[in-house]
């Protein structure tokens, strides 16, 4: 195999399909955009639940002045109330850990998550926020059975799970998954119809000289080489460019929402850089694959 | 060197087999002519030698290999073994002369260092020495045929294939193409020529193969173009 006779056969080759091959590589690196996107978006929606499920689960607030629960009669919580309600909870089988947290502490943690919005935290007395239990379940899973017990508990507001205030955030990130998976699934089965196009149309223009190489006797190898490694350059290319416009987007993700987003962690370069072999692996199979069956039918012995 | 026995050949578009029943047996270092009016068979035979197409019935025996037991992957083997000339040269428009004998022997993996020996050589032999650089388009129809016989001679075959190699060219260039392919038969390669051409097959006076709807209708060592086919 002479690599340099196959390389300069690719570069003719790139260079006679160069609208073509432009195409090509803008909408397979759109596409493979999408399903790096996609990918980026489950590992910053792990990362949000490690954070979040990481920290407290259930959090069984408990009657002060402004409760509108009926449970309380718009009374506080008597001292009483708020010890047998943590006994309760510590000898509940499906509870890990209690943690109490005062009205003060509550107003702390507050004043440090708004700590950007000081209108915010001025408007707030300090005695404003719920005192409360925050419970770790050993199985996340089991918040019906610790909610349905300490719900009508005397003392009790309401029981809240984190998880269910979260649902709807994580039910959208996981749509914002799944439509980038549907885009990228409808955009690569477009570029892998282009790839068999262009393939075919580098076939049909080297036509005389495919006609030759059968002729003399080369190796089907030698005869679609040149254009199984067309196919795959370009897809390399997008996989590149694709990376690249991935690792702009976290740059300005980090730069103008992360300050924003203060209640959760943004992913790391990680997942960023894990995504560049994934996309390169999908690129080069796909474009590879196209062109093979393309080949096969264009280019018989 | 080459032997068919009892092939035929239909294509599906046609009710008449292409060839039907051909009996021709071929030695090495022969030369033969295969003669016969459009339509007759001759590029259907020629095209079973290089397994372009697989006969309907019959076998075909190329350089002691039975095609029919040849697999898809050894086909390129076979090809190596045969160079191919036609009426229209077939030469790559934008390389050069040496570039286009050259290329042949490129795709089969050959090394440079026996490229830059062998294409001056055959190019010598084929009377092209000094226009190595010319372009196809710069050359006579003579020059691109002989620049064409190069390349199907650069890898040394053991059988030469030419159809209709002077269907374009002048009397006077024709005869100089078949001088070359006279001498490239003394070299012992055996040649098939597939030709219209009556005045070149009665002056070199050489085996005869003529087929007429597909059957052999003659077969004479040292014959003529015939009466009027």
């Amino acid at each position: 195999m002479r690599a340099q006779f196959v390389f300069s056969e690719i570069g003719i080759g790139l260079k006679r399909n160069l609208t073509m091959t432009i195409a090509l590589v803008i909408v397979m690196t759109i596409s493979l955009v999408m399903v790096g996107a996609a990918w980026l978006v489950r590992a910053q929606v792990n990362e949000m639940k490690d954070y979040w499920y990481d920290k407290v689960e259930v959090t069984v607030f408990l009657c002060g002045g402004n409760s509108t629960s009926p449970n309380c009669g718009r009374k506080d919580v008597t001292q009483e109330q708020r010890n047998q309600i943590q006994t309760a909870l510590q000898s509940t089988p499906q509870v890990k850990e209690v943690f109490y947290e005062s009205k003060a502490d509550a107003f702390q943690r507050f004043k440090e998550q708004f700590k950007d919005s000081p209108d915010l935290v001025n408007n707030v007395s300090d005695d404003a926020l719920p005192e409360s239990f925050r419970v770790k379940l050993k199985n996340p899973e089991q918040f019906a059975v610790v909610a349905s017990a300490f719900q009508d508990q005397p003392g009790v507001d309401s029981v809240q799970d984190l998880k269910k205030l979260l649902k709807p955030f994580f039910d959208l990130l996981g749509l914002a998954q799944l439509a980038s998976l549907i885009i990228a699934g409808i955009m690569l089965f477009a570029a892998t119809l282009l790839i068999s196009i262009t393939i075919r149309v580098a076939a049909h223009s080297r036509r005389r000289e495919t006609g030759i190489m059968r002729l003399v006797g080369a190796s089907n190898l030698y005869i679609q080489l040149p254009f199984l490694l067309e196919g795959a350059l370009a897809g390399v290319a997008s996989a590149i460019l694709a990376s690249g416009v991935l690792a702009a987007c976290k740059v300005g993700f980090d730069a103008v929402v992360a300050p924003k987003l203060k209640f959760t962690e943004i992913i790391d370069w990680g997942p960023v850089l894990g995504v560049t072999p994934l996309l390169l692996l999908i690129a080069v199979v796909l474009s590879s694959a196209a062109s093979f069956f393309t080949l096969r039918r264009y280019l018989r012995v | 060197m080459i032997r068919l026995e009892q092939v035929s050949k239909s294509y599906p578009t046609s009710t008449r087999p292409a060839l039907d029943g051909v009996d021709v047996d071929i030695e090495k270092g022969e030369f033969v002519f295969l003669v016969g009016s459009s339509g007759s068979g001759k590029s259907t035979f020629l095209r079973l030698l290089l397994k372009e197409e697989v006969p309907s019935a019959g076998r075909v025996h190329v350089a002691g290999k039975d095609l029919s037991k040849l697999s898809y992957w050894k086909v390129p083997a076979l090809r190596r073994q045969i160079g191919c000339v036609f009426q229209d040269f077939r030469l790559l428009p934008n390389k050069t002369v040496h570039q286009n004998v050259a290329f042949a022997l490129e795709v089969i993996g050959k090394s440079q260092s026996a490229i830059d020996r062998v294409v001056p050589e055959v190019l010598d032999l084929v009377g092209l020495a000094g226009k190595e650089k010319r372009m196809p388009d710069e050359l006579s129809g003579g020059e691109q045929q002989r620049v064409a016989v190069a390349r199907a001679f650069v890898n040394r075959p053991m059988i030469l294939i030419a159809d209709e190699p002077t269907g374009n060219l002048d009397p006077s260039t024709s005869v100089g193409i078949m001088k070359l392919l006279d001498r490239i038969n003394r070299t012992g390669t055996t040649v098939v020529m597939a030709t219209h051409d009556a005045a070149i097959v009665d002056s070199m006076r050489r085996r005869v193969v003529e087929l007429a709807m597909g059957k052999v209708v003659r077969d004479q060592s040292r014959g003529v173009y015939g009466y009027g086919a």
